[in-house]
């Protein structure tokens, strides 16, 4: 680097979005001092705003894609795409958290800082072009996620979901970092292209190895953030114990940027040695989708349920990354839209039924909600039928494009499994529509309340958003075919 | 947009509409359904005409219109001779459905009513989709309301049974899925026809091993859901449990999702790996026509019997397609569509019998005849179409494809004519169980006969039987043309086949030579 090197114009628009929400989160820690204890929600507005504004910048910063700062960050359509994601996720969960707060009469401006300096770190994750900003960015946004997961600190479980994950989560981190050591050590370098040229060329057998062991490193850090198997024992304990809104976030965002520098990092420095790490994504991938979708059979509690959905549906996309190829990029990228979507639309659903203090989260509390709230009821359906993978929602079209990659890439075993795969996972899904819609109601019914603005907000935009992925699905396929090329 | 299009998006458009009704006015929601389920039919009657007219191998009422751009996926539908009577079926027995529905379905009518034309909407579409991503979406849409038709008013077992028919379908359509994305790879194309073209022309070119698996995936899936012997077992659990309207449309149209799959895709794009698995199919579907009959045979539940017999009258179907002959073709499909008049409106008289005692068991009835005789007529016509008495629909179907398969198969066919005799046991049995004896006097309070309502939904469908049964060519004549095409390559090959092999000689005429 430059000794006088001085940021231009171009290198601030650039990381806009980080600015913005940064200074965003500082000012809503300071302002709460001020605040009355009965303003507090307007906070939540000012954070929406601080989103939308970020979200404005994001796609602002598209129009000057490139490298800025040394080469340590990138503007390009895959970053932009990952970028506007997380956000958005930003945003639908502070619609759900806002009702949420206020039910357990927990509102404070933590919550919406901690939310926006998450979402920061996944920005800064999604734009990262380096090793090391991968791992601040990470950092930014997993601490701020486990703080969040211990939100309500006189909940047993809220401090159980945060300690659990706080230190399995380090422990990967570390895992990571010691990767991007070995990295270093080898390549002389933490830059994803630096890396890629080096490894390109090697010297000697030895660095291979080496490069293959850093990259085996890095690929326990990555699994465990994504929850992928073997590393995904964290998830189902940290989803059911953190608040419902915070699950929500924490099963969409982080887990969605988590992949997009999975891929990045795998796609781009590791290139080379693809057909090294390759098996392994492979053997993960299948790992990740059987216990995923079978440990899910067994729930009776849905939160967990959801929890072993979501490790299946990570086991899908490693199935696009498996594949290596950039339809497997943007097959990947389209699907962790679609999942994001439906995903949030689900934990919404959670929020509002399992009521104050999270009474209700048994499958089997939903009896009858088809017919006590039809409305919610058959969003959640269009949820669940998309998280099966039916036609017309983006579920669907998000697994076609996966296994449609895979057997591009003649990996027609993997498809075969991870399709059957999905015919199991239809299973537990349908056993929530039996209980909504072919149950008699029960007592869990009486003091449902209806659904406040907030949530319904975040059901009806994740719930037309799928839909629209899965009936007009080229406007944003287009875009992640485009934005797929990871090595310029 | 063509009258095709109205037809497959009207109930689409009426089911959005029902949803947007007050759910209060049942009337309101009951009437909507009549008409506008009647108006489509009314709407699709406009399809023959053009359809008769259509030249051999072109579709009647194209429309191609790319839907997504990568990977190329197109709005491609049309109708040939096979599809358009299966549309006719759907667009017919739907309000008739609604009709048998008006009494009997008494909770949450609003969505009952909705997921009906919704059903509609998916099955139209499966039989005109010309695309194989299209014809995949609109698969998978049709199951997910009759799963809820199962589910929600269905009997004691309902759970069980729709999440059993969901299940099945679905692992059957993993594969498909998989075959039609590898087929996409090597093609690079979804459209129906041109890969149709490409496979015969050569310019798609597959290995025999590539041919047999993507077979196998296509057949697997609509195996399953025909059902062919041993993959039915979820059939009599869905048809018993099912509401009426629900058993009508399972058996009279969903089944057929499975035939015409087969007949429109797995034959025709892998004639070499078809006749390969041929003499399996064949024997599994005639341990089908058997099996089927004999377990009907032995049912105390009506709805039972009726689920059983589809067994073995849908093994009737598959024996004919895979007779590969014009005439086990036009057997396969005009079976289809008798069996889909005769046993929905079995399904419908035993939802009649239903209504009256709740029961559906045979041993709760008995003596029906005297206090219901028309009841009784109606049953007894539909009930002797479905056995295959000649001038009644079902005999020209069973008929041309007991005569295609014994060209080809003559030993086995005598096995599959066993199973139209067994028909006419379980049939005549059930009849006389049910109508003839002494009437229990609570049976004779219980017993009111047709109503207006009633005759409406069966005299439609008695007629039917009785025009397909006598003036067969009105019906015939699309299909066989249609067919024809679809043969084409699989019959060119046969003609290589016999030439290629030396002329058998007859194991008896072996044994004399070898003796002198």
């Amino acid at each position: 680097m430059p000794v006088n090197f001085m940021p231009t114009g171009a290198d601030y628009l650039r990381i806009l979005p980080e600015i913005i929400m940064t200074l965003g989160g500082t000012l809503i820690m300071l302002i709460e001092g001020w605040l009355r204890e009965n303003k507090k929600r307007n906070l939540a507005a000012l954070t929406f705003v601080v989103f939308a504004a970020a979200l404005v910048a994001a796609v602002v910063a598209n129009g000057s894609p490139g490298l800025s700062f040394s080469n340590m960050l990138i503007v390009d359509g895959f970053a932009t795409f990952f970028r506007v994601l997380v956000i958005g996720v930003g945003i639908l969960s502070l619609f759900s958290a806002v009702q949420y707060l206020k039910r357990e009469h927990a509102e404070s401006s933590e919550y919406y800082a901690l939310l926006l300096f998450s979402v920061t770190g996944q920005c800064i994750m999604a734009t990262a072009n380096e090793l090391i900003m991968i791992f601040i960015g990470l950092e930014i946004s997993s601490i701020a996620t486990y703080i969040l997961a211990g939100y309500l600190r006189d909940d047993k479980r809220n401090n159980e979901s945060a300690l659990k994950y706080f230190l399995l989560g380090s422990f990967a981190t570390a895992f990571l970092l010691y990767g991007i050591a070995w990295i270093y050590g080898t390549t002389g370098s933490t830059n994803l292209e630096t890396i890629r040229i080096a490894l390109l060329n090697p010297g000697s057998g030895r660095s291979v190895i080496l490069a293959g062991t850093a990259a085996a490193l890095m690929f326990v850090g990555f699994a465990f953030k994504v929850s992928a198997a073997p590393f995904q024992i964290w998830a189902p304990d940290v989803y059911q114990g953190a608040p419902a809104p915070v699950t929500l976030f924490m099963s969409a965002g982080p887990k969605a940027v988590a992949f997009a520098v999975f891929l990045r990092v795998f796609m781009t420095a590791f290139a080379p040695i693809t057909n090294r790490w390759e098996p392994f994504v492979w053997s993960s991938a299948l790992l990740t989708m059987i216990i995923g979708n079978f440990a899910a059979l067994m729930q009776t509690n849905i939160k967990r349920l959801l929890a072993y959905s979501s490790i299946a549906h990570a086991g899908y996309v490693m199935v696009a990354i498996a594949a290596h190829n950039q339809i497997g990029v943007a097959a990947a990228m389209f699907y962790l839209a679609a999942y994001a979507l439906m995903n949030i639309g689900a934990f919404a659903v959670v929020t509002h039924f399992s009521r104050q203090g999270e009474k209700f989260v048994n499958i089997e509390d939903l009896a009858g909600l088809g017919w006590k709230q039809p409305v919610t009821a058959g969003l959640f359906a269009i949820f669940l039928l998309s998280l099966i993978g039916v036609p017309l929602t983006g579920g669907f079209f998000g697994k076609f494009y996966i296994f449609k990659a895979a057997l591009d890439a003649n990996l027609v075993w993997l498809a075969i499994l991870g399709l059957l795969n999905s015919a199991v996972a239809a299973y537990y899904y349908l056993r929530i529509l039996v209980v909504m819609y072919m149950k008699e109601p029960g007592e869990s019914m009486l003091s449902l309340q209806p659904v406040g603005a907030g949530i319904g907000a975040t059901l009806w935009v994740a719930a037309v958003g799928t839909l629209l992925l899965g009936i007009f699905p080229g406007v944003l396929l287009t875009f992640a075919t485009n934005s797929s090329a990871l090595i310029k | 947009m063509t009258l095709l299009d109205a037809v497959i998006f009207l109930p689409l458009l009426a089911f959005l509409i029902i949803l947007a009704l007050p759910k209060e006015n049942h009337n309101a929601i009951r009437m909507f359904s009549l008409i506008s389920s009647l108006a489509i039919f009314v709407v699709s009657l406009g399809l023959i005409g053009s359809v008769w007219s259509a030249a051999p191998g072109k579709f009647a009422f194209e429309t191609n219109q790319p839907w997504i751009h990568t990977p190329a996926i197109n709005y491609h539908t049309g109708l040939d001779g096979i599809s358009l009577w299966l549309v006719m079926l759907s667009t017919l027995l739907t309000p008739l459905c609604v009709l048998v529905s008006w009494k009997s379905i008494d909770k949450h009518i609003k969505q009952f009513f909705a997921f009906l034309l919704l059903l509609e909407f998916g099955l139209i579409g499966v039989f005109c989709a010309l695309d194989f991503f299209l014809f995949f979406v609109f698969w998978e849409v049709s199951l997910v309301p009759m799963y809820f038709l199962i589910g929600i008013w269905g009997h004691d077992r309902r759970i069980y049974a729709a999440l059993k028919f969901f299940l099945y379908t679905m692992a059957g359509s993993a594969l498909m899925l998989v075959a039609i994305i590898y087929v996409y790879n090597q093609a690079g194309t979804f459209d129906y026809t041109k890969i149709l073209a490409g496979l015969q022309s050569g310019a798609i070119s597959l290995s025999s091993t590539e041919q047999l698996w993507l077979f196998l995936g296509f057949f697997i899936a609509f195996a399953i859901k025909v059902p062919l012997f041993p993959l039915h077992t979820w059939l009599p659990d869905a048809h018993v449990e099912a509401p009426t309207a629900g058993s009508v449309m399972l058996a009279s149209v969903m089944l057929k999702m499975g035939t015409y799959g087969l007949l429109r895709f797995c034959v025709p794009m892998f004639p070499n790996a078809a006749r390969e698995c041929a003499g399996w199919i064949v024997i599994l579907a005639i341990i089908g026509i058997v099996y089927g009959a004999l377990v009907a045979m032995v049912q105390p539940n009506m709805k039972k019997l009726v689920a059983y017999s589809s067994v073995s009258h849908l093994g009737f179907v598959v024996l004919g397609i895979f007779s590969f002959t014009q005439q086990g073709f036009d057997g396969a499909v005009y079976q289809m569509l008798a069996h889909g008049v005769s046993t929905g409106a079995l399904f419908l008289l035993v939802g009649f019998l239903y209504e009256r005692r709740h029961s559906l068991d045979i041993d709760a009835y008995g003596g029906v005849a005297t206090p219901a005789p028309w009841l009784s007529t109606a049953f007894m016509i539909t009930m002797l179409a479905s056995m295959g008495l000649p001038m009644l629909s079902n005999f020209i179907g069973e008929y041309l494809v007991l005569q295609g398969s014994s060209l080809v198969y003559f030993r086995w066919t005598v096995f599959a004519a066993l199973g139209a005799i067994f028909a006419a046991c379980y049939l005549l049995w059930l009849y006389q169980r049910v109508f003839f004896g002494k009437a229990s006097e609570d049976l004779t309070h219980h017993m009111p006969d047709l109503n207006f309502r009633e005759y409406a939904i069966i005299v439609p469908l008695i007629l039917l039987m009785l025009w397909m049964g006598t003036y067969t060519q009105s019906f015939l004549a699309p299909i066989s043309t249609s067919n024809a095409v679809l043969l084409g390559p699989i019959d060119a090959r046969r003609e290589v086949h016999v030439r290629a092999t030396p002329p058998r000689i007859a194991p008896a005429d072996r044994e004399l030579a070898n003796a002198r």
